[in-house]
């Protein structure tokens, strides 16, 4: 039981505390350091997060669930990100959607049975130009194709 | 209408984002010429150049710079940039960070120095990642070259400049969301001041511009106010990163002066409308801004005044082209489907407005049509104008009518359903 911030993440987190006018504003800072290292934020480590800060837990709590991109359960070791807002929409977003739900066999919100993709559908990633568009974990692919799709998910098996 | 590039001037130079080659392109020289300036004289220069922000809501830049300069509070003074790029149809910020980012890096320098401010802060959308470690390696250059730190270029003035990164969260482009982000809470706009003030970062006067907007300001240092007043309208002087997305032979981001024809920048820079049909629509600057019909667009010029003549705003200048195929109560859905996922919820006109618009929407798509139709749709839109904090829920309102006042035969019940 418990959940420690790791030492180098504490000492990286001490020297940002230098650029802020107050420990509070390490909130975010934190709260990536743990989903960088974990892939999702536990309740023992949003317990850890709140110690740091010096704040109360129902704080951290309140955070995490306000932000889209910070999960509180273990998901797929993968994850897809792919834009269904207009740009998206009106360049074949929902083909290439389909698309993946199909070779995935997996529902927007789901994970695959081997624990490996998880797929989300979500809103305007900022690359209008280059539509239709999703992220794999921190890269981003552009104008994607079915054929460019399929290039892709053989790349993550 | 003529070509002109102010803040994408080296956006096509081979290795721009790195200092060795920034520096051989001219970036940072105009740390001299500002420090052998006064910051008030700094903030006059802003001032004459008429420059307004560029993120979406073209108020005019100094005034806002005034009221932290002039701060007697004591404080430190804070400078944020606003780099929450999310506005659907909006890509113009991560332009600049991955194609110039020394550019905006000299902008925040200039701007800390005429207001008075040594913190500055860049929040950037988390989704950002790519180009937020492109800005990042540039900001360590920076530093490593002395340009940044306790001693900017050997001035003896001290700049440091944090990168803070977002988690997903489009109100969060909203100031004052944006600082209480920044301030590690949930991203809830704040109440407006009655009087005018700077903005807070705990208790500290704050300056929140844009990424465009603080990219401009080494032109008008480096050339001077009147330069930049060479460009655009006496009302909306200078340019903006305009760009294009949807059923467009080019899609991009192209620099243009304000007060340019919509139609004319359409057709120069994004080659016109993609494919065989003619034009429909165009939401004309991001998808907050009410849409235009095809003949709108024809009358209309981009800038503020113009827009807000044809009933709409020039927002971003991010304009989403749609074609003739194009079922305007399936961009409804889409669009309302986007806000009723990204309203914060602290206000229930907009919560709960947005959520049931959604609903009312998807009904007369899917040709049921069973939650009251297009009369409960706009009552719905009455009832989010103008009650809650901030703007997210005039802006749905404002979307709304658009859509349904424009192309009322596509509303109409019995539609016959599908898309």
């Amino acid at each position: 039981m418990g959940y420690t911030l790791d030492p180098e993440i504490l000492e990286r987190l001490e020297e940002l505390e230098k650029r802020y006018p107050s420990r509070e504003a390490l909130m975010l800072p934190a709260l990536w350091e743990v989903m960088d290292k974990e892939g999702y934020i536990s309740s023992e480590a949003m317990e850890a997060v709140a110690d740091f800060l010096k704040v109360p837990l129902s704080k951290v709590y309140g955070v995490v669930s306000f932000y889209s991109m910070f999960h509180t359960e273990k998901e797929g070791r993968y994850r897809i990100r792919i834009c269904g807002t207009l740009s998206c929409e009106l360049c074949g977003a929902s083909e290439i959607l389909s698309m993946l739900m199909d070779r995935l066999a997996i529902g927007v919100g789901e994970t695959t049975s081997d624990g490996k993709i998880t797929l989300e559908e979500v809103e305007c990633l900022g690359s209008c130009s280059t539509a239709p568009v999703m992220m794999v974990d921190e890269t981003l692919h552009e104008k994607l194709t079915p054929e460019r799709l399929e290039e892709i998910l053989e790349e993550l098996k | 209408m003529r070509d002109v590039k102010i803040v994408s001037a080296r956006f096509d130079i081979d290795g721009m984002y790195r200092l060795d080659t920034a520096l051989k392109e001219g970036a940072y020289s105009t740390l001299e010429k500002a420090f052998s300036m006064s910051g008030r004289e700094i903030v006059d220069m802003v001032h004459r150049s008429g420059l307004r922000g560029k993120g979406g809501g073209g108020a005019p830049a100094a005034p806002k710079w005034r009221l932290v300069a002039d701060d007697e509070s004591g404080l430190d003074s804070v400078v944020v940039i606003n780099c929450d790029e999310s506005e659907p149809g909006t890509f113009k910020d991560r332009q600049i960070i991955s194609k110039d980012p020394h550019l905006l890096i000299e902008g925040i320098l200039l701007t800390s120095y005429a207001v008075g401010a040594h913190d500055a802060y860049i929040y950037i959308r988390g989704e950002y990642r790519p180009f937020e470690k492109i800005l990042r390696r540039a900001i360590d250059e920076a530093y490593e070259a002395g340009i940044l730190g306790e001693s900017v270029s050997g001035s003896g003035y001290r700049v440091d400049i944090t990168v803070h990164r977002g988690a997903g969260a489009y109100i969060c482009g909203e100031k004052s969301a944006l600082l209480e982000s920044l301030e590690g809470k949930r991203g809830h706009p704040r109440l407006k001041p009655h009087a005018r003030e700077p903005e807070w970062y705990f208790g500290r006067p704050t300056l929140v511009n844009n990424v465009e907007t603080i990219a401009t300001v080494p032109y008008i240092v480096a050339n001077g106010p009147e330069a930049y007043r060479g460009y655009g309208t006496p009302e909306s002087p200078g340019t903006l990163l305009f760009g294009m997305s949807g059923h467009i032979e080019r899609p991009g981001i192209y620099e243009a002066e304000f007060g340019v024809s919509m139609m004319e920048y359409i057709e120069r820079y994004g080659g016109g409308v993609r494919g065989k049909a003619g034009l429909k629509a165009v939401i004309p600057g991001g998808a907050s801004t009410p849409v235009l019909t095809a003949d709108e667009v024809k009358e209309a010029r981009l800038d503020y005044e113009s827009m807000r003549a044809l009933g709409s705003s020039l927002g971003t200048g991010g304009m989403i082209v749609m074609d003739e195929s194009v079922d305007m109560v399936g961009v409804l859905e889409n669009l309302l489907g986007f806000y009723r996922y990204e309203s914060c919820g602290q206000c229930t006109p907009c919560r709960e407005g947005t959520g049931w618009s959604d609903r009312i929407v998807s009904s007369i798509l899917s040709g049921e049509d069973d939650m009251g139709g297009i009369d409960k749709l706009m009552e719905l839109a009455d009832t989010m104008n103008g009650k809650t904090i901030c703007v997210f829920a005039p802006a749905v309102a404002g979307v709304i009518k658009a859509f349904v006042e424009k192309f009322p035969d596509e509303f109409r019940a019995g539609r016959g359903g599908g898309r």
